[in-house]
């Protein structure tokens, strides 16, 4: 039988045996009352007792076995695996209507499940972030094995043209190499253009509408703001790459410099427009939280409106400012779409923004969507180069969390 | 005295004038952001709105004996190079399902190819000088014109510009999102109610909590990677599929969900919690029929913001496959599919210059989904707001 239909079978089985323990459990229990009994609960509670007690154990039981059978390649068939599952919940029905009876908290019992079932549920976040850093790290030593890691950290040539061939059966990819230097040179480029375009615009904005904006302004501004960060990043990519690479293209040449089609500016500013509402939004709750009786008392010490938010605002504000440009930050570092599609992929180590270069998350696609197989050493160096990218961005957020908190205690916030 | 009257009121001038600056600087910036988003909208549409369009030309169609194997014979000789090739390529197959066509004739508006199309809007093309003469002087007769592109919505994607359709991409679009939001939701949900309403503020909560921020905060590629590794290498879930795409989603939307329901559940007064507990409800029961219908508004906002936010995402999609080429509408969530933004990113890739109006055209559609989506979440919030 196929898997998908025994699957579904199971499924109907469970189902079958979770609404027979339901009326069962509830036609005892009102029985019981019936009687004039007194009872410790509503005959319903005992119903989903039962039917927690029935499905509970046999959906964990198939998933244990399940990741049993998948861990350790053991050979049980499926079919004997749902059948155990369902012997399981037949005991726990016939075990969960024993118990039944008047003096049986049934309410606990079910709190306790549900309790329990909630934490599970919570836990799936602590798993995902293993799963990342267990998938990224075991192909990322994999990787390290064929290639050492120090020339991955400091060689200045990404060439992992031999490794292709290679795996097509021709040379042995002694040639292939793997230094990163140049990637994260062409990363931080367009990151640091794109801070450029969206630190002023976005902190500048926040002053406005925090400060000076009516009431009115601010209503409106704010929303269309967050338009631009709900824009999807493959549309900002064929934006940059369709529209504004030419325009930077013509503008370059118009003072008589050269500028590549994939050149670093069109993706560096169109990631820093993408980024702006997440520096204006957060240094607008930030500046918005900093106590007016510091406004008053500079404006009653005779300073004027500009100097009161530039000597006094700004710099109490200054740790979530910085907060929020590191938060803006890691997004840059790894932002793909905008980059796979308007920068180049030519590994580039240069100073001028008007050439074409490339960046990490670009050459992980690259290294993921082409035909390797998935041994290849340039396969694997995906992991190696998302290996970095992952510590690189989760330290400035950490830095970014540490800076927050700081301004929340020293102005005792809590909507931050 | 060093300062005279006129020097202090000089210096105020100048710092007023300062103080001045920094408003209108200020306001400038706000601008720039809007104008930016003004271009952005004006260049999408002028690109994007011709794709509605298509050029079809009006012509007979003779279903003679030759037509049934070559479907070329059924057309008009000059008129065969305007004629895009999938119209000419169902005639032979439509002969063979209803013989009785053989020997008759019909006259109707088919679809030309996508040059004929390029033309007519003006833009780049590689027509001849001949082909453009015959093109006018069948506008004149009426004969061939834009109209609205019924193409373009009801098929799958195509090599042939002129055929490219959203069907199978808007398609594999819901079925990726409902894997997405059958996970995300009710895990994101019993892990807001866990964390707001049951869980001891010990060292277990807090490192669950640190992990959420961090988990919203990591870039989206990375989750990419985690589906590559673990869902489609590890466990074996078909490369492509929507299955994969949706966990990938799911995880990355699993924190947005989160952090929304926490808001929600936060904001429900603790009045409501004590007057239930005092009746004497048990915890479960005062979050199940007090705490949760009054934050439900909430959580759908939230939600919904998260499912749009997954809706627009690429690069993780691109990392586990789902950029594949999807001519046909795919029927089950095993089976390779593609959604909108990677249809977009595929169409992007194309050289030929049509598509760059699919492309856009792509775009108007999925931005008009993704900014109805966010409306609807707003008013949403708006209605169902409420002052405690």
């Amino acid at each position: 039988m196929q898997t998908n239909q025994l699957l579904l079978m199971f499924c109907g089985a469970l189902l079958l045996l979770g609404l027979l323990a339901f009326f069962a459990g509830r036609s005892k229990a009102a029985r019981l009352r019936g009687a004039g009994t007194v009872m410790f609960a509503q005959p319903e509670q005992y119903a989903w007792f039962t039917v927690l007690s029935t499905a509970g154990p046999a959906v964990l039981v198939g998933a244990l076995g399940a990741l049993v059978l998948l861990l350790l390649g053991a050979d049980i068939p499926t079919l004997y695996l749902l059948a155990a599952s369902l012997v399981v919940a037949a005991i726990g029905l016939t075990v969960s209507l024993a118990q039944v009876r008047p003096d049986f908290h049934a309410r606990q019992a079910i709190e306790r499940v549900i309790r329990l079932t909630l934490a599970g549920a919570a836990l799936i976040s602590i798993f995902t972030t293993f799963g990342i850093l267990f998938s990224i790290i075991s192909e990322a030593l994999r990787f390290f094995q064929m290639h050492s890691f120090w020339e991955f950290i400091t060689g200045t040539t990404w060439n992992p043209g031999a490794s292709f061939l290679a795996s097509a059966g021709r040379g042995d990819g002694s040639g292939a190499e793997f230094g990163s230097v140049p990637l994260f040179a062409g990363t931080f480029m367009i990151t640091a253009i794109a801070m450029l375009v969206a630190v002023p615009i976005g902190l500048l904005s926040a002053i406005y509408m925090s400060e000076y904006a009516p009431r009115n302004v601010r209503t409106i501004a704010k929303p269309v703001l967050e338009v631009l960060a709900g824009i999807p990043t493959v549309v900002y990519g064929f934006f940059a790459a369709i529209t504004v690479a030419p325009l930077i293209v013509n503008i370059a040449g118009f003072f008589g410099l050269d500028a590549s089609y994939n050149n670093a500016v069109a993706p560096g500013v169109v990631m820093g427009v993408m980024i702006i509402p997440f520096i204006s939004s957060l240094s607008d709750d930030v500046i918005n939280s900093v106590p007016d009786s510091m406004r008053q008392g500079s404006l009653a010490l005779g300073m004027t409106k500009g100097e009161t938010i530039r000597d006094v605002v700004v710099p109490a504000a200054l740790p979530g400012i910085i907060s929020a440009a590191l938060l803006g930050m890691s997004r840059a570092l790894g932002e793909t779409m905008i980059v796979v599609m308007a920068a180049g992929m030519r590994p580039n180590l240069t100073a001028n923004p008007l050439e074409d270069m490339t960046t990490v998350t670009v050459r992980i696609v690259a290294a993921l969507t082409g035909d390797q197989e998935f041994e290849s050493a340039e396969t694997l160096s995906a992991f190696a180069l998302g290996l970095v990218l992952f510590i690189v961005t989760l330290s400035l957020n950490l830095v970014s969390v540490l800076m927050i908190r700081r301004f929340r205690e020293k102005y005792r916030v809590n909507n931050l | 005295m060093n300062h005279s009257f006129d020097d202090i009121s000089q210096q105020l001038k100048r710092r007023h004038r300062k103080s001045a600056r920094l408003k209108w600087v200020s306001m400038g910036s706000l601008g720039l952001a809007g104008l930016f988003l003004v271009f952005f909208f004006a260049d999408m549409l002028s690109k994007g709105l011709p794709a509605f369009q298509q050029a079809y030309i009006y012509t007979e169609i003779n279903y003679n004996q030759e037509a049934a194997s070559d479907g070329r014979r059924a057309f008009d000789e000059e008129l065969l190079p305007l004629i895009s090739r999938t119209v000419v390529r169902v005639i032979p197959n439509e002969l063979r399902n209803n013989p009785d066509l053989i020997g008759t004739s019909e006259t109707r508006w088919v679809l030309a190819k996508s040059e004929v199309d390029q033309y007519l809007k003006g833009h780049r093309n590689r027509l001849s000088e001949d082909e453009q003469e015959a093109i006018e002087t069948r506008v004149e007769a009426g004969q061939v014109d834009l109209r609205f592109n019924t193409t373009f919505f009801g098929t799958g994607d195509s090599k042939i510009a002129g055929n490219a359709g959203l069907l199978s991409a808007v398609v594999g679009t819901v079925m990726t999102m409902i894997v997405t939001l059958a996970i995300s939701f009710p895990i994101g949900v019993m892990t807001a109610i866990y964390l707001e309403e049951f869980a001891p503020d010990n060292r277990f909560t807090q490192a669950i909590e640190i992990n959420i921020n961090n988990l919203a905060a990591i870039p989206s590629i990375l989750f990419g990677l985690l589906g590559l590794a673990i869902f489609i290498n590890f466990f074996g879930v078909p490369r492509s599929s929507p299955l994969a795409g949706g966990m990938t989603l799911a995880l990355m939307t699993l924190p947005v969900i989160i952090i929304a329901t926490r808001t929600a559940l936060r904001s429900v007064p603790d009045s409501i919690r004590h007057a239930a507990f005092g009746v004497g409800c048990s915890r479960w029961q005062v979050v199940r029929d007090h705490v949760l219908p009054l934050a439900m508004p909430g959580i759908m906002t939230g939600s919904i913001i998260g499912l749009a936010q997954a809706m627009g995402e690429t690069a993780p999609l691109i990392i586990v496959g789902m950029v594949a080429f999807i001519p046909d509408v795919s029927a089950s969530f095993t089976q390779a599919a593609t959604v909108l933004p990677a249809q977009i990113f595929t169409w992007a890739g194309e050289p030929e210059q049509a598509f760059v109006e699919k492309t856009a055209g792509g775009i108007l559609v999925l931005l008009t989904i993704l900014i109805s989506l966010n409306a609807f979440a707003v008013v949403l919030r708006k209605k169902f707001e409420r002052r405690w």
